[in-house]
Order: structure tokens, then C-alpha cells, then sequence
């Protein structure tokens, strides 16, 4: 093998940046945060447009969690219908999210996403085919059209890949098994949210050895949350550190009380409990049935989608060959509804004995279909649980799958409040709503992370050489805070804080939410806080999982903090978040986000409400009249 | 149903190691990347591990159970005795970091030596038309989820680190056959694949197929066309006359050569 000076010693990352005091140190003009969908796609508009790029990853390349995004990219390319448009899309979507979308958001998707996908051909990715040759799409719930780009179920594998191998083919560079920990500001630009962004800063996961990256433009790009939840389909990396990272930096999130429970997560054996069955399934024939054998979901079509939804057996099953005359199955009802259905099925005893309900696909269509369709699933279910889903039912219930809330951003540039930070993709807020439909992550990821790129870089290429700089009195803050856990004399592991949090936030601001538990998820996660400040972890620096825990764990604090503190606020029943003591939507809640903070002190968040942008008459329209 | 099971983990770094012993409490319907989390999470919080999804998807946690390379998170303890002691060590083929943790930065190096794909101009509706069973055949080594295992078993390299630089190995041997069969591709990239990527050292002995944790006919499917499409090029007197005589050959179907 052949190793330049140039390289890591260990992973052979690019480290050609000076070095002094035992600190790399780089400059760039954008530092992408999260190599995933949306931070590749990012850093590949950054390059394009001229930048020095960076990529800094918690993991391999290649590995990030849109590896596990399997349905399809919702894009309005008409392929199968020619009735579809953005504008139809623009509806699903605001629709889906019951109207607490950015609108001008959920325009800019449903207009791009279709170029964005043609691009990824362009990038060498292999879609699944029409039979006109062109590529195919498929049904999802929530979509009034087949409209999901796809590969099989394993769309978000060859998107990633084609963004990887895209990247590679620029020669951007990458940083991996890099965990960024802060974020640098001038300090001579201002305090709060006027000071500007100057870099980031972090450490090789492998030595231990901090790096910092000198940069007027840092785009976070690190998904979501859900490891801060026991059941979940996401996987370690998913602590919230963008949210954690923008809050500590100045900027404020939105929306934080919608956190999806996608209904089909896998529920047994326990070793793979919360893992994704793709919404595929259903969007391909599967039904879900309870113990007793009933297809359920009849019972629960709410008034809001009564007018295109099935209310027989018959026209649900037969709109699969003719979807012209007959209206959509109610197993394909938007996520948060199918969610609620299934929960409450189980709470009324219907559940299977594994705590879950039945989704069959077995009994609806022939094997061979799908295989073909479903390759990944009939390999999960057959490795992982050894089941044929092509001779018997899944059991299923819902899993932690996304957070609708994020860093509150301008719609056109993904810009936070803080000048020079981005944020795009999950770790973003407003896109979704109150909800988020299936494909529409994917979409999202593309769509944002060009306009993140592009807007990065004309802000950086604006400045000239009047760039932020590094205050080196936050450089040693930052090493002081990331060491601080192998200070600690006779504390706490941080795998049973993190574990006892999980169980916390799942019982406590899980899928359906009381005010008495939210307050008692509340002092709970005050009393973690203090258990965090005395966390203790063994070892060295080098590539040592405890310690990573240990600085990841903060991020997932001040995030449950969010979560909980906005879900308390919230009084109504709205997509990804429900009230018991509250159910159903309130018009006047319909009316506001709710946004957090960092509070003055930096020990917990504050909370206010903000009116939603005001959709513009032209848009209005298109929510006028029912279909 | 659950046990105590005894596992042999390799722990160390660059400067050497050793298997340590571990009893751990397991239960129905665990794989060894759960008995793994549980030493690290009660009794060696600093075990290096590699991984993410959990799932078999991202291909991370590449290890060898047993001295069989395999994926962490896919291999279930149902498939194992109870009494058995089951032997954990990280992929041979790479130098190690930490435990179970290996550098595997060859791979990305050899990633960057491959020319990408060049695709002509879109049709006259700004759409790119393909029949689907021309996609399948692509599709096939998209699959890959980049564990390396096949890698990591490929004797050409897991005894023979002097290779490294000469041979890219079955998970670029795959891409090379992924973008020959791309039916948009423009590029011909058959010399490189025998020259640069060391195509003509493998000698086909399938170890790369066994290992794929996705069921990837690498051997049949990928490197045996590919090996057939080089020779055609290479060997071919009629091929080799005509692009003497300046006749050019019909079967890079109008490609450029790279």
C-alpha cells in the first residue's frame, strides 16, 4: 500500500494541514458536518461551486444512516403518472405534515426533487425501470401518486453510494471516524447569534488526537435523534449532534415535540427490536391484521383523509390494478395515523404475543413477486428472525424513526440564525411538519443539500480575506471539555446513563404523551444531567468507545430536554405528536411552531412560540376545495 | 432460554495483543455483535468495535467469528452450541487499530484509482431510457455494502501484503464489472481493470463469493465476464489485426478507452 506523509498514519484520511501544539489544524472554506445523503450532497454542490471542501464523518464513508432508507426518493417525475406534478406533491406533503410545514420548503422540494434524482443517474445510479424504460416509481403512503424513485427496497444504499463514488470521483476530502464537539466562532463579530461562524472543532476517533478546521461556512449534516429512544430504527450515530452542536452555537430549533414513529419496526427477536420494515411492503399489497385476524385499519380513517381513502375491503384491493377508480387502502394513510392505529390495537389486548401486530404480504401476493420487490426485507426477516415473509406474517409495531424538528433555517438557503452555520437534511426543521411522508427524507436530503452547498459557498466566497477567526481561548475550552471524562475519580459508566435515558424517553415521551409524564420525563432528565457531569470512562484516547459515548451522551441530553420541554407545550394532537390529555388538533395550535434555545447559562433551554410563515394566495389554492 | 456464553475476544492494537476471556449473559434470538455490546457495556467499556445499523446493511461490522470473516450484527448465536466458546478477531487482512478494529484505508485508496462513470448526453425529454433487465445485471453488485470482507479474504492479498499495491481485489473487480455493464457507460475501462487493478492475478478460487454477506455472485457473475471481456480484447487475432489495420473493434460498442 501506498502511504504519503501527507496521510493519516492509521486510517490514511487526508491531515496535510499544519500542525502545532500536537493539533491539526486545517483551513477550508466549507467544513460539511455528517457524510450521509444530505452532507454529500452538499459538500459535492460546495465543490462544484468553487469552494475548499471538507467532509468530517463520525464513521467510515459509505456508512451513514441513509444506507438504511429502503422505500424510494418522492419525486414528481410523471414517469408512471402523467398527472402528477410538484404541485400535487407540494399538497401531499404540506397535507402530511398537517399543514405545519414550511410552505416555501415543501414548494422548493416538490419543484427539485425530480432534477435532483435524474442527477443521481447522471451519477451512474441504476433506478428500477418502467416499461417504457424509464424510471420507476412506487406507491407510498400519503403520496396521491406512485411518485418514489427506487431501487428494489434498497434505495438509500445506491444513493449514497452514487453520492460517495460522485465525491470521490471530485477528490473532495474526506475526514473519517471524525466526531466534531464544537463549534468555533469569532468572538469579535459579536456574541449570541451575531458572532459569525470560524470553524469546527473535534477529534480523530481512532488516536484521540483534536482537530481543528478553520472554515467561514459549516454545514451540519448529522441526521436525527433517535438514540435517544429505546426502541429505534436509527443507528449509534443518531445522538443529535447537529441539534446539540447549532444549539450551543446560538442557533434555535423548531418543531422538536414531532418525532416520527414509523408504524413497522421489526419486534421480534429482541436483538434487532425497532429495526425498519420498509413502508414498501404495504405500498405493495401488504395488510396489517390483529390477533383476532381483522384488517383494522378501516376502523381508523380519520375525517381529514375520509374523501381519498377506502372505506371497504373491495375498493381498497382493488384500487392496487385500477388507482383511477378506486381510492387508496387505509394501510397507506400518512405514518403518524397507521402509528396511532397499531398502538392502539395493542393496547386493546390485539396485539401478538411479541407485543406487535401483523403485516402480511404472504397471503396477498406470490412469492416470487416478493422477492423481487421486497429483496431486502425477505433477507432481514429470514436472517434475523428467521421467518419466510413470503409464506407468513411479520410481526411489527412502531419504532423511533425520525425527527421532523431541527435547526430553524431560511427555506432557500438552509442558513441558521447564526451567520455561516447551515444545517440540512433531518438535523433541519420545517420541511415536514408536524409529519413526514415516506420518500420525502430522501428528496429532502437532495434537494437542501445542493441549496446548503451552494449558499455556504457564496457566503464564504463573499467575504474575501475578511475572514472569522479562531479565538484560541475557545480552542483549549474546547480540548478541556472533551478530556473532561477521564478527570472524573469513581464516577458513572456512560452506557447505563445512556441506557436508563433510552427507557426514560421512551416511556416517558414515547409515542403517546401525557403532561404528568412529560413533566416526570423532565426532572428525569435534569437528574441525568448531573449523573452526565460525573461520568467517568476507562482507557486511553485511542479508539475507545466509552469515551465517544461519553461525548455524544451530552448532545442527547440537551436534545431530550427539547423534545420534551416543546411535546409539554404543545396542548393538541398533531402527526408525529400525541396528547392524550389532548387529543386531536387545535386550529390555534395549527398557527405556531415552537421554538428552542439554549438558555443564558447554557445548563437548559428555553421555549417560545412563532407564528408559521404565512403561505402566499397562489399557493392557498391548492387546499381549497377537497378531492 | 437465555445462557452464559464464553467468548474469546482479540484485544490489543498495532504493537501486538492477545484473546481475552469473557463469560457474558445472552438470550433467544441474539447475534454475537449483542453479546459484544453487552462486554463493553459491563465489563471493558473501552472494546473497540466497529459498527452501525445493526442490520446488515452498512457493512461495518466486518470481524472474523471463529476464523470465518463475517458480519458481526448477521450472525446469529443460534447458530452455535451453547456450550461452544465463540473466538472473535478482527479481519486479517487489514492492519489493526484497536481490538476488533481495523484500517481499512486500502479500500478507499483503491476507490479513487477507479474512473467513474461517463454517461452520454439525456434524450430530447431530459429522461435516460433503460430496459430493466438491462439495470439487473448492475443492480446485482450495487448490492455491496462495502464490508470488505471479500477483501479481507481474497488470498491474493491476506497472505501476500506485498500485493496491495498491484491488485485492487474483488470489491473493485465488481465496480469495474458494474460500470462494463452499465448500459449507458461510455468509458472502456478493460486495460485499466487489468492493469492497474490487477485483474489477471486472481485466479478465481471463489473465496471472495463464499464470504459476500449479500449473496453476490462476485466470482461467476462479475470477475469471470470481466476476465472473458479483457481476453476477447487481449487475445483475439482478429481483434488484434483489426486494430492494427485501424479497424475498430465492435464490441466496446463505441466506447473510449480510459
Amino acid at each position: 500500500m501506498t502511504e504519503s506523509s501527507t496521510r493519516h498514519p492509521m486510517t490514511g484520511n487526508e491531515m496535510s494541514g499544519e500542525s502545532a501544539g500536537g493539533m491539526e489544524r486545517h483551513q477550508y472554506d466549507v467544513v460539511v458536518v455528517g457524510a450521509g445523503g444530505a452532507g454529500l450532497r452538499a459538500a459535492i454542490a460546495a465543490h462544484e461551486s468553487g469552494a475548499r471542501t471538507a467532509i468530517v464523518c463520525k464513521s467510515l464513508l459509505g456508512k451513514a444512516h441513509t444506507v438504511m432508507a429502503e422505500g424510494g426518493i418522492a419525486a414528481a417525475m410523471g414517469n408512471r403518472w402523467p398527472e402528477d406534478n410538484w404541485e400535487v406533491h407540494f399538497r401531499d406533503t404540506m397535507r402530511g405534515g398537517k399543514m405545519l410545514n414550511n410552505w416555501r420548503m415543501a414548494q422548493l422540494h416538490a419543484q427539485e426533487a425530480p432534477e435532483r434524482v435524474m442527477e443521481l443517474e447522471d451519477w451512474g445510479a441504476l433506478f428500477d425501470r418502467t416499461d417504457d424504460g424509464l424510471i420507476s416509481q412506487r406507491d407510498f403512503g400519503g403520496h396521491k401518486y406512485a411518485r418514489l424513485a427506487h431501487v428494489g427496497d434498497r434505495t438509500g444504499l445506491e444513493m449514497i453510494r452514487t453520492l460517495q463514488q460522485r465525491a470521490v470521483a471530485l477528490g473532495i476530502d474526506v475526514f473519517m471516524e471524525l466526531t466534531v464537539t464544537d463549534l468555533m466562532k469569532d468572538p469579535s463579530t459579536g456574541s449570541g447569534q451575531a458572532g459569525r461562524i470560524a470553524g469546527a472543532f473535534g477529534y480523530w476517533r481512532e488516536s484521540g488526537r483534536f482537530v481543528l478546521f478553520e472554515a467561514p461556512s459549516v454545514i451540519l449534516a448529522t441526521g436525527g435523534i433517535g438514540k435517544s429512544f429505546k426502541v429505534t430504527s436509527n443507528s449509534w450515530e443518531y445522538t443529535g449532534d447537529g441539534h446539540a452542536l447549532a444549539m450551543r452555537a446560538g442557533a434555535s430549533l423548531i418543531n422538536m415535540e414531532f418525532v416520527q414513529f414509523h408504524p413497522t419496526g421489526m419486534v421480534w427477536p429482541p436483538s434487532v427490536k425497532g429495526l425498519l420494515v420498509t413502508e414498501s411492503v404495504r405500498g405493495d399489497g401488504g395488510i396489517l391484521k390483529n390477533s383476532e385476524g381483522k384488517r383494522f385499519m378501516f376502523d381508523y380513517i380519520p375525517e381529514f383523509f375520509k374523501a381519498e381513502t377506502a372505506d371497504t375491503v373491495e375498493e381498497a384491493d382493488r384500487w392496487y390494478d385500477d388507482k383511477k377508480n378506486n381510492r387508496r387502502p387505509p394501510e397507506l394513510l400518512p405514518r403518524d395515523e397507521v402509528a396511532r392505529a397499531i398502538n392502539s390495537e395493542i393496547k386493546a389486548g390485539r396485539g401478538t404475543p411479541h407485543g406487535g401486530i401483523y403485516l402480511d404480504i404472504a397471503s396477498r401476493r406470490m412469492p416470487e413477486f416478493i422477492r423481487k420487490r421486497l429483496p431486502s426485507m425477505y433477507h432481514q426477516f429470514k436472517e434475523l428472525a428467521d421467518v419466510d415473509i413470503t409464506a407468513e406474517p411479520m410481526e411489527i409495531g412502531p419504532t423511533c424513526h425520525y425527527v421532523m424538528g431541527g435547526v430553524e433555517v431560511d427555506a432557500d438557503t438552509q442558513e441558521s440564525a447564526v451567520t455561516g452555520l447551515y444545517a440540512v437534511g433531518e438535523c433541519s426543521g420545517g420541511m415536514h411538519g408536524s409529519n413526514r411522508l415516506g420518500g420525502n427524507s430522501l428528496g429532502d436530503l437532495l434537494v437542501f443539500g445542493k441549496r446548503a452547498g451552494e449558499a455556504a459557498t457564496a457566503y464564504a466566497s463573499s467575504l474575501g480575506d475578511n475572514r472569522p477567526r479562531v479565538d484560541e481561548a475557545d480552542v483549549k475550552a474546547a480540548e478541556r471539555s472533551a478530556l473532561a471524562p477521564f478527570e472524573v475519580e469513581g464516577g458513572e459508566n456512560p452506557y447505563t446513563i445512556q441506557s436508563d435515558l433510552q427507557q426514560s424517553m421512551n416511556d416517558l415521551v414515547g409515542i403517546i404523551r401525557t403532561a404528568a409524564e412529560l413533566e416526570e420525563s423532565l426532572t428525569e432528565v435534569e437528574a441525568f444531567k448531573v449523573r452526565a457531569k460525573s461520568m467517568k470512562v476507562e482507557g486511553h484516547r485511542q479508539y475507545n468507545p466509552g469515551w465517544h459515548l461519553a461525548i455524544d451522551l451530552r448532545n442527547m441530553l440537551i436534545v431530550s430536554e427539547c423534545i420534551a420541554k416543546a411535546a409539554l407545550a404543545r396542548e393538541e394532537s398533531r402527526g408525529g405528536h400525541t396528547r392524550d390529555d389532548f387529543p386531536g388538533p387545535n386550529a390555534e395550535w395549527g398557527t405556531k411552531n415552537l421554538v428552542v434555545n439554549l438558555n443564558a447559562e447554557g445548563t437548559g433551554v428555553d421555549l417560545h412560540e412563532k407564528p408559521l410563515p404565512v403561505m402566499p394566495d397562489e399557493l392557498k389554492k391548492y387546499f381549497e376545495e377537497k378531492s | 432460554m437465555g445462557y452464559d456464553l464464553k467468548m474469546r475476544i482479540w484485544r490489543g492494537d498495532q504493537t501486538g495483543g492477545d484473546l481475552g476471556d469473557y463469560t457474558v449473559a445472552v438470550s433467544e434470538g441474539e447475534v454475537v455483535l449483542d453479546a459484544l455490546h453487552r462486554v463493553q457495556a459491563t465489563q471493558a467499556g473501552d472494546l473497540a468495535i466497529r459498527w452501525n445499523c445493526k442490520a446488515g446493511k452498512c457493512g461495518s461490522c466486518s470481524a472474523e467469528i471463529n476464523g470465518r470473516p463475517r458480519l458481526l450484527c448477521m450472525t446469529r448465536l443460534s447458530d452455535f452450541d451453547p456450550a461452544e466458546t465463540i473466538t472473535v478477531t478482527p479481519m486479517r487482512t487489514f492492519p489493526v487499530i484497536r481490538d476488533l478494529v481495523t484500517d481499512v484505508s486500502f479500500n478507499y485508496e483503491k476507490a479513487k484509482e477507479l474512473p467513474s462513470f461517463a454517461p452520454p448526453p439525456r434524450d430530447a425529454d431530459n429522461k435516460r431510457r433503460m430496459a430493466q433487465v438491462d439495470v439487473e445485471r448492475g443492480q446485482e453488485f450495487r448490492k455491496c455494502i462495502e464490508c470488505f470482507l471479500c477483501q479481507n479474504t481474497c488470498h491474493v492479498v491476506r497472505d501476500h501484503d506485498e500485493n496491495k499495491p498491484a491488485f485492487a481485489g474483488p470489491r473493485f473487480f465488481l465496480r469495474y464489472a458494474e460500470l462494463d455493464m452499465h448500459p449507458l457507460d461510455t468509458h472502456d475501462r478493460r486495460e485499466l481493470a487489468q492493469g492497474a487493478a490487477g485483474l489477471g492475478m486472481c485466479n478465481i478460487t471463489k473465496c471472495c463469493t463464499e464470504v459476500c454477506p449479500e449473496g453476490i455472485k462476485i466470482t461467476d457473475n462479475a470477475i469471470i465476464p470481466m476476465k472473458e471481456r479483457v481476453v476477447d480484447r487481449k487475445f483475439d487475432p482478429l481483434v488484434w489485426l483489426g486494430a492494427r489495420i485501424g479497424i475498430r473493434s465492435k464490441d466496446n460498442d463505441g466506447r473510449t478507452e480510459v
